[in-house]
Order: structure tokens, then C-alpha cells, then sequence
């Protein structure tokens, strides 16, 4: 029950997982072109919702979206399930996979065995492509692995049936019938368009560039209100949300500069090149961001002191991502 | 972040290589392999230092008879007693009471079997609890220590 699945290494696990099955399915593309058309970027800041016991930052919309979008902006049909029984969950899996037909499935890390150790938290968002069963293990192509990877059929079952924030519920998904041409342009601008609405004109104050505003006016606050201890576990959580693996770096970012130039062919339009090149130096503000915060992590810099510099970082990543989307929607044209 | 400057400085992941976007000399993006970055690698060993001093707090505990050994496996699977509920199918309220020593003691092997059969060990071992944190992360102290 193998199918001849070309895996490729990309560096976030949905979007990675989208163009791998496109690719599977006889349309070649990019893991940026794919992130960009299912509009993958996002900037969120909900301090009452805790992950790991500390407030959500999310730089990317939540799990399932990129898939969803990207497929129906290209007109794809897809299946998708979830489950109450593991069984069941793993009984449709193995007729799709004797269909010849690679299944997209979200999983738990924590369970998942070929993780290394230190990468084992309890995020129930990661995706991956189920695409043979040897014996007791499923073959497995997680995108963001250099190789594909086996998985003891039991250790799969508890990442497919993770419990808490995010449960997958054995949740799978997979292309069932693709059109016989795509309109890539549209595609691509329904995308973008998207992407400048939830970051410009969001009706509340906690996402897109609102969003980044508004945890830079309370992080300078954090050290007073929540002491030293507390300061620096919940920035050391937004470094590892911005930069932790599957970002590609600067929290998405990168891989949107990369989409944009790509889009910048597709759409023919030139502008869409510079407006590129300043996607990357937001990206590289964000990784300034990164590094100082890890350094008040590690106890190399006043906190305070440092906190409104920070802080100031962000109210400049918020400015010229406001301008980036600005001239992006003004690029498209009406 | 240009091609040249895609960071090459290895941590906790056991030698994994991930993907970074990075531009090319004449500005077109590419894939770079990357063994990981030292703020990466800061902000992960903090977390990981966090849930061994929460380790090291509950053993204190379980010695001062305020904990069951129940405790211990539950911190290590960086779980809470909501989410053990929900994985091993106890009731909440009954999670909470078997995390009292007194309560735990009297325990039968087919009460402690959903808990034992979650966390991957036996019912005798479940029982009882290492002098240390044990977690598998031999390089948590052996982490090279880069200045930044």
C-alpha cells in the first residue's frame, strides 16, 4: 500500500503539506505560492487565550485555513473527515491510501516519535501527508523533515486523537478531483487581497497591525505588572511563535516575500517586486526583534530598558507593515 | 535576510535541519538549509529549563507528602489536570483527588492503568518517582553556550 509520493522539505508544515499534495495531484508549486494564496499571514495578540499557560501569538492564520483557501481559490475539490473513533480514523485512512490517494491529516506533536525531544510540546496544529502503511507503521512525508519518516501506527493514532487547545478529532483531508485548468492570476490576487484586509481593517483591536500595536503598549507594562520571571517566559513564548521551526523566519515573513516576488510573475506586475524586497526588511525587523528579546531572556540586558526598546521595535514592524499592505492593496489596482 | 546570513548555530534538535527563506545575490529567494539560531535556541531552553524547575518543585512535594507520584507524571507530560482528564478519561474531580498522597496510596492497579497506559509505563512504576527530573534531554546541559 505505498504510493510514490515525491516528499520535499519545506519550512511550514500546512502549507508545505498543500503543495506537496498539489504537486502529488500534477500542479507543480511553490510552498510560498500556496501560503500565499490561502493567505497564510496574520499577526494575532489574545492575551485570554493561553497556550501552554501564556497568552496567544500567532503570526498565521489558524490550522486548516491555508489548505482550504488555497484549494477552493484554485477550484480544487477536496475531501475532509474528522472522527469520534480511532478506529474508524484509521480504517478510512487505510482505504484511501489503498485508493492510491495520500491523505493530509493534523496531529499532536507531543505523540509524534520521530520529533526530537526537545521539539515535543503539547501544539495540536501540526499537519503532515499519510502516504503508505508498512506492517504496523505509516509512512509518513512531514514537510518540514529533510527525509520522509516512519510512524508506529498506536504513536499516530494518540497524535491524531490529541486532546486540549486546537484537538484535531483525527481530522483528514485530501485532493479528490482537480479542474482541468486554474485561473492562477485570480488565484493569486484574491490572496493578496485578503492578506492587506486582516492586517489593515480588522474590526478588532487584537490582530493584524492593530494587533502588533497593541502588545507592544502592554509588553512595556509586563515587567511591573507581572514580574521578572513571568516578563521573560512569555517573551521567550513570542520569540518561539515568531521563529520556531515552521516559520521559515521573521514570523512568516520571508516566505511572503518570497510569495510576492513569485506573484510578482504571475500577475505580471513589477511593483510587486520592491513591495518584495520591503516584505524582507520587515522580516529582518522582526528578527532584530528576536535576537534583542533573547538576550533580555538570557539576562544580558536591563529588563525595563530594554522592554521599551522592544517595544519601540514593534511600533516600527506595525508602521511599515501598515505602508506594505497600503501599497500592496494601491499595486493590485481596484 | 540574505542567503549569507542564515544562521548555522545548532541547539536542542538533535541535529535536524529546517528551511529558512533567505535572498540570493541577485535578490531572488531561495531555500537554505539551516541548523538552527542561538535566539531560537535561547527561547526553547528557557522553556525547557521552566518545566524542569516545575519538576523539580513537585518532587520537593511528593517528599513533603503534599503531592501523590501522580503529580510528577503529569508535570512531565506538560499536562494539567484538565488535559489529563481528558486524555486518560477520569473524571476531573477524581484526576484532582488521586493527586492526594493519602487518596493515591489506596489506588488499585485498574484505577492507575488509563494513567499508566498514557504516559508509556507500568503501573509499579507510576508509583513511584525518580530521585531527579529524568527527561530525555541530554543536551539541555550540554547546550554550547554561544555569546551572542
Amino acid at each position: 500500500m505505498n504510493i510514490d509520493f515525491p516528499h520535499r522539505q519545506f519550512a511550514h508544515c500546512e502549507s508545505g503539506v498543500t503543495a506537496n499534495l498539489l504537486n502529488f495531484h500534477g500542479l507543480p508549486c511553490s510552498e510560498a505560492l500556496v501560503f500565499g494564496i490561502g493567505a497564510g499571514l496574520f499577526f494575532g495578540y489574545v492575551p485570554f487565550i493561553k497556550l501552554n499557560f501564556l497568552p496567544l501569538t500567532t503570526f498565521r492564520t489558524g490550522p486548516g485555513s491555508i489548505f482550504k483557501k488555497a484549494t477552493r481559490r484554485l477550484g480544487i475539490e477536496v475531501g475532509k473527515q474528522t472522527f469520534r473513533n480511532p478506529l474508524a480514523a484509521a480504517n478510512a485512512v487505510d482505504r484511501l491510501l489503498a485508493a492510491g490517494c495520500p491523505v493530509g491529516a493534523q496531529t499532536g506533536v507531543f505523540w509524534l516519535p520521530y520529533f526530537p525531544p526537545a521539539y515535543r510540546f503539547h501544539f495540536n496544529g501540526h499537519n503532515l501527508v499519510i502516504f503508505g502503511k508498512e506492517g504496523d507503521d505509516y509512512l509518513i512525508s512531514d514537510p518540514i523533515f529533510e527525509q520522509p519518516v516512519r510512524c508506529p501506527a498506536a504513536d499516530l493514532r494518540k497524535a491524531r486523537f490529541a486532546k486540549g487547545a486546537l484537538a484535531p478529532k483525527g481530522k483528514i483531508y485530501y485532493i479528490e478531483k482537480m479542474p482541468q485548468q486554474f485561473d492562477l492570476p485570480h488565484a493569486v490576487e484574491a490572496g493578496i487581497r485578503e492578506v492587506c484586509r486582516v492586517m489593515l481593517k480588522t474590526p478588532v483591536p487584537l490582530a493584524g497591525v492593530r494587533g502588533i500595536r497593541l502588545l507592544a503598549r502592554q509588553m512595556v507594562k509586563w515587567p511591573a505588572k507581572l514580574g521578572e520571571k513571568k516578563t521573560i517566559l512569555q517573551l521567550g513564548h513570542i520569540i518561539r511563535m515568531q521563529e520556531e521551526i515552521g516559520t521559515g523566519g521573521g514570523g512568516f515573513r520571508f516566505i511572503y516575500a518570497a510569495f510576492l516576488q513569485e506573484a510578482a510573475g504571475v500577475l505580471e506586475n513589477d511593483k510587486l517586486v520592491t513591495l518584495s524586497q520591503r516584505c524582507t526588511e520587515v522580516g529582518d525587523l522582526w528578527r532584530d526583534f528576536a535576537l534583542i528579546a533573547s538576550r533580555v531572556c538570557k539576562g544580558r540586558a536591563a529588563v525595563q530598558d530594554s522592554f521599551d526598546d522592544l517595544a519601540k521595535l514593534l511600533h516600527q514592524c506595525a508602521s511599515q507593515e501598515e505602508l506594505l499592505f497600503n501599497d500592496l492593496q494601491a499595486a493590485l489596482g481596484r | 535576510m540574505k542567503k549569507e546570513d542564515v544562521p548555522q548555530q545548532g541547539g536542542l534538535n538533535a541535529g535536524c535541519r529546517e528551511v529558512n527563506y533567505a535572498v540570493d545575490g541577485d535578490g531572488r529567494y531561495t531555500l537554505e538549509s539551516s541548523v538552527g539560531w542561538e535566539a531560537k535556541n535561547i527561547a526553547l531552553r528557557q522553556a525547557w529549563e521552566a518545566i524542569v524547575e516545575q519538576l523539580r518543585e513537585t518532587l520537593a512535594e511528593i517528599k513533603a507528602g503534599k503531592k501523590s507520584a501522580l503529580a510528577y507524571y503529569m508535570a512531565k507530560n506538560q499536562m494539567d489536570p484538565a488535559l489529563l482528564a481528558q486524555y486518560s478519561g477520569v473524571a476531573r474531580w477524581r484526576v484532582k483527588r488521586h493527586l492526594k498522597p493519602s487518596v493515591f496510596a489506596k489506588l488499585s492497579d485498574a484505577v492507575l492503568t488509563p494513567y499508566a497506559e498514557l504516559f508509556g509505563i507500568s503501573v509499579a512504576t507510576l508509583r513511584t518517582v525518580p530521585e531527579t527530573p529524568d527527561l530525555l534531554l541530554a543536551e539541555l546541559d550540554h547546550a554550547e553556550d554561544v555569546n551572542l
